[in-house]
């Protein structure tokens, strides 16, 4: 802009002068070659990028399995929408069930009869039978879900 | 005679059209030097050749793999068990993969030792590391392609760390996986990556590097210089190119007993719904990161414990990609003591956590 001030004239006649001065070819050219590149790099771009799923709006599951299909001290993984969760039944016949999968890497977590709470194989993390960390690199606890039984059915929902 | 004749007209069609002075000049005039190090000269020819034993069979396994998260896993069972030398073929390639990585590292290494990272060849260096960059994105990308248990949770935990990155974590864990989850979203992703982006993007930088290399010649280790052990070299054409086959040759058949001997294993089918197997473990190069992970406490100073391990290990990728820069005394042609110890250092870190993954009793 300090070209268009001290240039000689009437301003419409430098703004004309500076519209056909080499700073117009340049911006004109370098914006027409990143406008260029941005073209064809943005739609490239984009197409990597996956289209974002609906968030899982699952809240409540019916078990494909009876309750006596599932010994004391005992787990079993089952679907939770797209998610896995883990039911188990503690020795005192309880039931009870949690997201199954870790929250520090995300592996699937199983429970372990010898030692009686939740495992993870990847990084050896040990939940209690809350879903609270006891031992190893777990950050934070397992999401716990309401188990409730209609007739022979399991019925596991979000804690709301 | 005839055939003379045939074979004389050829050769002296093609010098015409292509002509071969300049081939000719480059074999002359290129020589290695010779002293107590001359033996590390090998290991970037070596990463070479099974690098191109990956390719070989690589494309060979394209004509049966399907890359699908229904057909992928059954695919490789077919090619293991129905199809002639299906197994070999596979075994080389994974054996090869391993083997590449093996001497890469030594190569990463021995330069480092060495010293051969100092200006000028500190572009070589920097493409170099963008070469174990994206050998190890092969590696972790090839691991998926199977579709078996241990895959899957190697590709869950590996891919689930981008994510626990600040700001940008989520985004990259979306467009890694294609998805929320490791599915098939995700195998076919790593497979379009696999052989496609990164060979492609292996060529262009291999070619830099061999072109730097070519143009700068081979590093005389300071430690030699300051002796005053040189002068002494070979030519490349034919005495160390010779030599360099005689490696190969000796590497093609430790792959072939290693493929015969103790051919690659599928184990069993990914289940997305299943629990992760106890004894779960990545391929061994990402074995001490791994295992550093597993010994780090959920929260070091208010920051989730993997957190620190990932960022703890990206500077230290950082540091090994500027080696040449920050090494200031090493340009100037200096002993600089204080990266070596760290060079030994790192080094028995890697080789002590690796033991580690392998040996420390995975269930307590």
């Amino acid at each position: 802009m300090t070209e268009l001030a001290q240039a000689p004239g009437p301003p419409r006649r430098r703004f004309v002068e500076w519209l056909m001065s080499r700073t117009l070819t340049t911006w004109l050219l370098s914006t027409g070659v990143g406008g260029l590149v941005a073209a064809l790099v943005y739609p490239a771009g984009r197409y990597i990028v996956p289209p974002e799923a609906g968030e899982s709006a699952t809240g409540t599951v019916t078990l494909p399995f009876s309750p006596e299909e599932i010994q004391p001290n005992e787990g079993k993984i089952f679907k939770f929408g797209s998610r896995p969760g883990i039911l188990v039944r503690l020795p005192t016949d309880e039931l009870r069930a949690f997201s199954a999968t870790c929250t520090h890497l995300g592996c699937i977590v199983q429970y372990r009869p010898d030692i009686g709470h939740i495992w993870c194989a990847c990084h050896n993390g040990h939940f209690d039978m809350n879903g609270h960390v006891v031992q190893g690199p777990p950050p934070e606890p397992l999401e716990s879900f309401v188990v409730n039984m209609r007739g022979d059915q399991i019925i596991v929902s979000k804690e709301t | 005679m005839r055939v003379r004749m045939w074979v004389d007209s050829l050769g002296a069609y093609l010098e015409d059209r292509i002509g071969f002075d300049g081939l000719r000049q480059l074999a002359k005039k290129k020589d290695v030097p010779v002293h107590r190090h001359t033996i590390w000269y090998y290991l970037g020819g070596m990463t070479l050749f099974l690098f191109i034993v990956q390719i070989s069979t690589g494309i060979l396994l394209l004509f049966y793999y399907r890359p699908s998260a229904e057909e992928a896993f059954e695919s490789v069972q077919f090619l293991m068990a129905e199809v002639k030398f299906g197994w070999l073929i596979r075994s080389i390639h994974s054996w090869a993969a391993n083997l590449m990585i093996f001497t890469l590292f030594l190569h990463l290494f021995s330069v480092l030792l060495v010293k051969a990272y100092r200006p000028p060849r500190d572009l070589t260096w920097f493409s170099g590391v963008g070469l174990l960059g994206l050998a190890l994105a092969f590696g972790f990308t090839g691991y998926l392609l199977p579709w078996n248990e241990l895959a899957y949770f190697a590709t869950r935990v590996g891919t689930e760390i981008t994510g626990a990155l600040p700001v940008i974590g989520e985004f990259l864990l979306r467009v890694t996986r294609g998805g929320e989850d490791v599915t098939g979203a995700t195998l076919t992703r790593f497979y379009a990556i696999h052989v496609a982006v990164l060979p492609a993007s292996t060529l262009a930088i291999l070619g830099l590097h061999l072109f730097l290399v070519q143009k700068h010649g081979m590093s005389v280790p300071p430690s030699v210089e300051r002796e005053g052990d040189v002068g002494r070299v070979m030519p490349f054409f034919p005495n160390f190119l010779l030599r360099d086959l005689v490696g190969w040759l000796v590497a093609l058949a430790i792959l072939a007993a290693l493929a015969a001997f103790v051919p690659a294993e599928l184990g069993s089918k990914a289940d997305p719904f299943a629990p992760a197997p106890a004894g779960i473990k990545p391929e061994w190069y990402f074995m001490f990161m791994f295992q550093t992970l597993k010994y780090l406490p959920s929260h070091i100073l208010g920051i989730e414990g993997e957190l620190v391990g990932i960022l703890g290990f990206a500077l230290a990728g950082l540091l090994l990609l500027l080696i040449p820069v920050l090494d200031r005394r090493g340009a100037r042609g200096e002993s600089s003591k204080v990266f070596t110890w760290i060079i030994i250092g790192a080094i028995v870190y890697i080789i002590v956590l690796t033991y580690l993954g392998y040996t420390a009793n995975p269930t307590v």
